[in-house]
């Protein structure tokens, strides 16, 4: 038996697999250090203010996610349910709860330090409040909640603005501060804000990238790889700005020789479809997943689950000049916290600009944020373009949910409607394996 | 006094109205009303809390939208949900498609999760000629930021109700809609008070219709209902049985069938207190008539609101203890929690509020339920488990 080839890594993920493990070892020594921690989310992520503090940023849904890379998500999860906890629900919060009720062991094997704040962002996502209220019961540490409204209308009011910024002044400020002991220093957050926007230029450059034929990248499962750092523990450190040169610089290179994206078994040798992906990919077969696009010569031109964290490429930036007012946006704008229709015309947009074939939606059991509505907006999208679409269902990190077979099953017949969409409407013999 | 013959009719006769309006779900009386006079708007709103005040000044009647019950054969809103979806938004979807729902002006969709927020969206891609707004509520209770923020929130729903309804919203009107809501509430809690006190003269599936109507009829008309059922049902002779007190808590959106609460209660549960519809006793007690009333209805938000699990607690050593609390209040011996499958806000509060009342020695049981569960055997059976273990085992 052919051993498996070795994975090509770019220097770009060489440096941040380092950027993660080195924020790990952080929390790791957090207590040995006297370092704070706070644990906060993805979307409405504010790490630029929680660098002010000196405080370590720890994400819970990250933790579920490495470890649901490293498949041990599974035991977790049925831990939670065997203590209570529903099989109805979100499967970030059962892997969470699971890997703290067996000794709160993190990704990389070492136990991860008790939070000394919660930082409740509640952007996008429900299920977060309720979350945070059970690590709350747990660690019975200070939380600081920001309320984020909703896009109800699609658009941010000053209204809006105005409550997300009295609440950083008047609630989540002065607990980092007592918790920290370490005074808010208005232009050390300007600075970060500067190297945040910095970044976000490299970034949005990046996923722009792929409107070229070929796409030098694919934008959902190398995506989750580039909006890493951004949308984690690095916003606004040197650390993320350098990455993402660094990435710009890769990238750069392979549009200019007319290369694919890089994929776990090397370069994409012909790109065959174009598509976009609406929803989060799943996290314990990521590998399996992404193989069945790759081999068939599929790639993802756009996404919106590289959104969720922030949507840079509509223009937003953090701006120094502006700080707290800049949060708020950043926390308002963030994907899933924009009604459904605005998500509908950014598909669209999406479609439109990356000449994609069609839209794939995987939809997550877990996430009623992305999944309640997807029926729709695949109807609304295919009658837009014209374009067809197709749904596949998984989950975040519960093994139960992934199933292989039926998923490549979709996923073929779907490319094989794209090829017959080609031929207008022709049967197009099948492909040689 | 009347004797207790004449009584039972009046209370069947009142339980009667309730249940036909409960079945109606072409929503007749609604339809009437609105058609009665030019002019009136209908808005519809959707578990578990809007400012019906502010409908009603406008010259609205606001239309409580829970759902296609378990008389309701989804078809089409099947369609637009995966398997892992609760039902309330599909059955929702139905009565939308199905036109049963056209004569409404609006509709309001409140911060309860994320389902019901992206039905939000999803209402104005299929309905665009339908106003639709996504009513958000504060989860920070300071007056000065989550309460200016609600104001504003207010101010906005105001001005869309008064372009819906083509007249001006005034102080004036909101006051004495006020009025008027606040007498409702007052008798909606003297309801819970009276079944607390005596159940077996207040069966719950009674309670629960009575309820509903208020999710439907004019609020002038439901508290005029609210006091003929108060005295008809405290003339009314019914025996009283041998049954465990419990407080049935998770319900506060998609509804649980007739069946189940009536289920429930056959298995020898007398329910007590109950979360089915929260917004008919969401402020706690009345809204300040003095002052601004939008301002008012804020500040009774803020401070004098229900709990639920789709609000923040910001004090860690007061959560749950609102549940104790109704169990003392009701004096209840137990708690069920009767949650719909899939319902986030509800199945991730419950293992909290479980370790709550296991704090307090308070028992408790936990089930699921779809709004059209037919199945009530396994529910029959785990109620009267629940309500015999309680009979043999609890500390009197």
């Amino acid at each position: 038996m052919t051993p498996p080839a070795a994975v090509i890594k770019d220097t770009s993920m060489l440096k941040q697999k380092e950027m993660i493990s080195g924020n790990y070892r952080k929390l790791e020594t957090a207590v040995a250090d006297g370092r704070k921690v706070a644990a906060t989310f993805v979307p409405g992520n504010l790490n630029e203010l929680i660098m002010c503090f000196d405080m370590l940023n720890n994400l819970p849904e990250i933790n579920a996610i490495q470890n649901g890379l490293r498949k041990k998500t599974g035991a977790y999860i049925m831990e939670a349910e065997k203590r209570g906890h529903s099989e109805d629900v979100c499967t970030y919060v059962k892997a969470d709860l699971g890997m703290i009720a067996k000794g709160n062991i993190g990704p990389d094997g070492q136990k991860l330090p008790d939070p000394d704040l919660l930082l409740l962002s509640y952007t996008g996502c429900f299920t977060f409040m309720k979350w945070f209220e059970l690590l709350r019961e747990h660690y019975k540490c200070e939380t600081a909640m920001l309320h984020v409204p909703y896009q109800g209308d699609g658009r941010i009011s000053k209204n809006m603005i105005s409550y997300v910024v009295k609440q950083l002044r008047e609630e989540v400020i002065p607990k980092l501060e007592r918790v920290s002991g370490v005074k808010f220093d208005i232009d050390r957050l300007r600075e970060n804000l500067a190297r945040s926007a910095r970044a976000e230029e490299d970034f949005v450059w990046v996923l722009e990238s792929a409107k070229a034929r070929p796409s030098p990248i694919d934008a959902y499962f190398g995506g989750v790889y580039y909006i890493g750092p951004i949308f984690t523990a690095f916003r606004g450190t040197e650390d993320a700005t350098l990455y993402y040169r660094l990435l710009r610089a890769e990238i750069a290179e392979r549009l200019a020789a007319g290369q694919g994206p890089v994929t776990p078994a090397g370069d994409m040798p012909a790109e065959r479809y174009r598509l976009v992906v609406e929803g989060p990919p799943n996290w314990t077969s990521f590998r399996d997943f992404w193989k069945m696009f790759y081999e068939d010569g599929a790639v993802v031109v756009a996404s919106t689950y590289t959104k969720v964290g922030g949507l840079y490429d509509q223009g937003f930036r953090h701006d120094p000049d502006h700080p707290l007012e800049s949060l708020a946006e950043y926390c308002l704008g963030c994907y899933t916290n924009r009604n459904l229709p605005s998500r509908v015309d950014l598909i669209e947009q999406y479609m439109e600009e990356y000449q994609a074939d069609g839209l794939l939606i995987n939809s997550i059991k877990s996430c009623n944020s992305f999944s309640a509505g997807q029926l729709l907006v695949l109807r609304e999208i295919e009658r837009r373009t014209g374009k067809p679409g197709a749904f596949i269902e998984s989950d975040l990190v519960d093994p139960r949910y992934f199933s292989p077979a039926n998923i490549k099953n979709r996923l073929e017949s779907y490319f094989q409607m794209i090829d017959q969409r080609r031929g207008g409407g022709k049967s197009v013999p099948a492909r040689a394996a | 006094m009347s004797t207790p013959v004449t009584e039972i009719i009046t209370v069947t006769e009142i339980i009667a109205r309730c249940q036909a309006l409960f079945d109606d779900l072409n929503f007749t009386y609604a339809r009437e009303w609105k058609a009665a006079v030019p002019g009136r708007i209908v808005v519809g709103y959707m578990p578990f809390y809007v400012p019906r005040e502010l409908i009603h000044a406008a010259g609205g009647l606001p239309l409580g939208v829970l759902g296609g019950g378990e008389q309701l054969e989804v078809i089409q809103g099947d369609a637009y949900y995966q398997s892992y979806i609760c039902r309330i938004p599909r059955s929702t979807i139905e009565l939308g498609v199905t036109n049963r729902l056209d004569f409404v002006d609006a509709m309001l969709f409140p911060s309860i999760c994320d389902v019901i927020r992206n039905l939000s969206g999803m209402w104005k891609i299929m309905f665009p000629k339908v106003r639709s707004r996504y009513f958000d509520v504060p989860q920070n209770f300071s007056d000065g930021v989550g309460g200016t923020f609600y104001i504003h929130e207010l101010t906005e729903l105001r001005e869309m109700l008064a372009e819906a309804s083509g007249r001006a919203v005034t102080d004036a009107a909101i006051r004495a809609s006020i009025a008027l809501y606040n007498e409702n509430r007052a008798l909606v809690r003297e309801v819970y008070a009276f079944r607390a006190r005596q159940p077996w003269k207040a069966p719950s599936a009674e309670v629960y219709l009575l309820m509903r109507a208020g999710m439907v009829l004019a609020v002038e008309e439901h508290s005029r209902m609210l006091r003929e059922y108060l005295d008809a049902a405290a003339a009314a002779d019914r025996p009283r049985r041998d049954n465990s007190r419990v407080v049935v808590t998770g319900a506060f959106c998609e509804q649980p069938p007739l069946n189940l609460i009536k289920s429930i209660e056959l298995s020898g549960c007398y329910i007590v207190d109950d979360d089915f519809m929260l917004v008919n006793r969401w402020e706690q007690s009345d809204v300040s008539l003095d002052g601004d009333p939008v301002a008012n209805l804020a500040q009774a938000y803020l401070h004098n609101s229900a709990n639920t699990s789709a609000k923040y607690e910001p004090d860690p050593a007061q959560k749950g203890l609102y549940l104790v609390a109704a169990v003392k209040r009701t004096r209840a011996e137990g708690v069920i929690f009767a949650s719909p499958s899939f319902c986030d806000p509800a199945l991730l509060e419950r293992p909290m509020l479980q370790r709550v009342l296991a704090a307090h020695d308070i028992p408790f049981i936990a089930f699921k339920y779809a709004e059209n569960s037919g199945q009530m055997q396994p529910i029959r059976e785990q109620a009267g488990t629940f309500a015999d273990s309680i009979k043999l085992w609890s500390t009197p």
